[in-house]
């Protein structure tokens, strides 16, 4: 009866020379209490053993959690071009309906940084991870699909110009298998959104460069991606398209997309922050840091 | 045509697939001109080349079965001998068992024999020439050895030609044409894979910027290699048809060189009866190897490419 008593008292208690004479002595008189408390130890190794077991597994599936719950995660990731490296040690993590901002100085591996995000380009040192998954065990297929859960906005727009603007933005849907045709209202609505509601059967070199980068957000956009990568979205376009690019951004952001903009635009990055909470990153000797307050 | 079973569908994944992959890969003029000839030169000298097999298997047959019915026996006798030896001869060969008939040859149609080397104008008479009998054998034939001793008894001047001596190297080299004329078209269907996989090649090099836009807004290599395979393969039917078409037109055309001259290859070149169903199989086989060359280049491009 009073065996439990005194296996939880050895448990708990620190065990000094005192009581493990004590316990010695009570192991003399009685041998049968020999057995009983080596059966008792067994038990309770095997049930410490399961909790552990237990919280290792709960452990893991949390930081699995964490892991996927990251859209795209670089960890000391690095990228050598032409001899030099030109970033190194670089580690980010978007979170799901995050807002970032990517700067640095022209040549400091922006776009670069962007491409590693998409899979343009392969990091030559390190990890990058799309959705959760080590983008190095991914299939040339696995990549076009997961870069449909990506919209890339490029800086020169990349788009096809022997296709008018309809066709070019509903690219990510033909290449997907869908039917553009089905998404007829859906397209229009979406040049409604970006204001090119007249130029649907426009060629791309038929546009202006605010026009072209509105309509490089729209096929950006058009598979409602996780996330949204524009590079030098407002590069090349005043500063009243500038705002209403950031404006699109922003009401994408607050729809949940994961957002991510290289720009060396401070004056944007200001007036983004007075809408959106903002991470501002800062591309700096090859590495990437947190940008000053003055951002 | 929408009544054939099937037909409708076929139809509508052409023009789904039209709409999709192919239609944002702009054409490109002269790769498209360039298949096109190309297929079509080289199914129109596939026309040829099977024509050229199947005369000289047709020939080689033709020969194989004639000469192994038939056998000469040559009578150089004395002339004071060459009748008396003769008709010995044609006695123990009618009475030969496996031979169907034997005659001697008229001198007429021995002066037609030699007319080529010494004219028409020559009098057998004049000259020893030894007189030829004819044998046609029947199908399990003679004892070629038993004739030979027995006509050496009876006729001394006879000697058997069974024709073997060169009778098996010209259907040797008529298979060996015809083996030739195979070989040609394997090389054509290479030469044709060649040409593909250089146009396909030329065709997603001029295309890069649009393949990398493709490859960026999420599609797989297998969509992008479906636009040029598509092309390419209806460029190859189609060259291919229209040189199958010009080939068949002109062996149709070619003089007919008459029933005697049907028993050279030459002359005989073309097809007979169930034949010319042969050349259709051209304008499938160069789609299909278009099909493939074109796959193999584009899915090795695309890697190299983006």
């Amino acid at each position: 009866m009073f065996l439990p008593l005194i296996i939880i008292s050895i448990s708990y208690i620190q065990l000094t020379p005192n009581s493990i004479k004590l316990i010695l002595v009570l192991l003399a008189r009685n041998p049968q209490f020999l057995k009983l408390l080596y059966i008792e130890l067994i038990e309770t190794f095997c049930v410490v053993r399961q909790n552990c077991h237990q919280i290792a597994k709960e452990t893991a599936a949390k930081n699995d959690r964490i892991r996927r719950t990251r859209v795209i995660e670089l960890q000391n990731a690095a990228y050598n071009y032409g001899g030099g490296e030109l970033l190194s040690e670089v580690s980010l993590k978007l979170a799901p309906g995050s807002f970032h901002f990517l700067t640095g100085p022209s040549g400091a591996g922006k776009s670069t940084l962007m491409k590693l995000c998409y899979m343009e380009l392969t990091a030559s040192a390190g990890q990058v991870r799309m959705f959760g998954k080590d983008v190095r065990g991914m299939s040339r297929d696995d990549v076009a699909r997961a870069r449909r859960r990506i919209g890339v906005v490029h800086q020169d727009c990349r788009f096809l110009d022997h296709l008018p603007l309809m066709q070019n933005i509903a690219l990510p849907l033909t290449v997907s298998g869908k039917d553009p045709a089905a998404e007829t209202e859906n397209l229009r609505e979406l040049l409604r959104w970006v204001g090119l509601e007249h130029q649907e059967n426009a060629r791309p070199q038929e546009l202006s460069g605010g026009e072209r980068q509105r309509a490089a957000l729209a096929r950006a956009v058009i598979m409602s991606p996780d996330v949204v990568l524009a590079d030098e979205p407002t590069g090349n376009v005043d500063a009243e398209m500038s705002q209403r690019l950031l404006q699109l951004l922003v009401e994408l952001n607050k729809m949940g997309k994961t957002i991510l903009i290289a720009t060396h635009d401070l004056a944007l990055i200001r007036m983004a922050k007075t809408q959106v909470n903002t991470r501002v990153l800062r591309i700096a000797n090859r590495r990437l840091q947190l940008a000053g307050a003055d951002l | 045509m929408s009544k054939i079973p099937g037909m409708t569908s076929l139809l509508a994944t052409f023009k789904t697939s039209e709409g999709s992959a192919a239609g944002v890969v702009p054409a490109t003029g002269h790769t498209a001109w360039l298949t096109l000839f190309a297929s079509g030169a080289m199914a129109f000298l596939a026309v040829f080349a099977l024509a050229l097999s199947l005369a000289t298997g047709r020939v080689a047959d033709r020969w194989a079965d004639e000469l192994a019915r038939t056998a000469t026996v040559r009578i150089a006798a004395p002339v004071g001998q060459i009748a008396a030896q003769t008709e010995a001869a044609l006695t123990v060969l009618r009475t030969t068992p496996g031979i169907t008939a034997a005659r001697a040859l008229t001198d007429d149609e021995q002066n037609a024999l030699l007319a080529p080397w010494f004219g028409s104008e020559l009098s057998l008479e004049n000259l020893p020439v030894p007189r030829l009998i004819e044998i046609i054998e029947n199908t399990p034939g003679y004892d070629t050895d038993g004739l030979r001793l027995r006509l050496a008894g009876e006729a001394p001047g006879a000697v058997l030609d069974d024709h073997s001596r060169w009778r098996a190297p010209l259907v040797a080299a008529a298979n060996r044409l015809r083996n030739l004329g195979l070989l040609v078209l394997i090389l054509i269907a290479t030469t044709t894979a060649v040409i593909v996989t250089l146009a396909a090649g030329s065709s997603l090099s001029a295309n890069r910027q649009v393949i990398a836009v493709l490859r960026l807004v999420g599609a797989e290599d297998s969509y992008i290699a479906r636009a040029f395979v598509r092309r390419f393969t209806l460029r190859a039917l189609a060259g291919g048809a229209m040189g199958t078409f010009a080939g068949c037109l002109a062996i149709l055309l070619m003089p007919d060189p008459g029933e005697v001259a049907q028993n050279n290859f030459l002359t005989g070149l073309g097809f007979v009866g169930l034949q010319w169903l042969w050349p259709l199989i051209i304008p499938l086989l160069a789609g299909g190897v278009a099909f493939w060359a074109t796959r193999t280049a584009a899915l090795r491009s695309l890697k190299e490419l983006t």
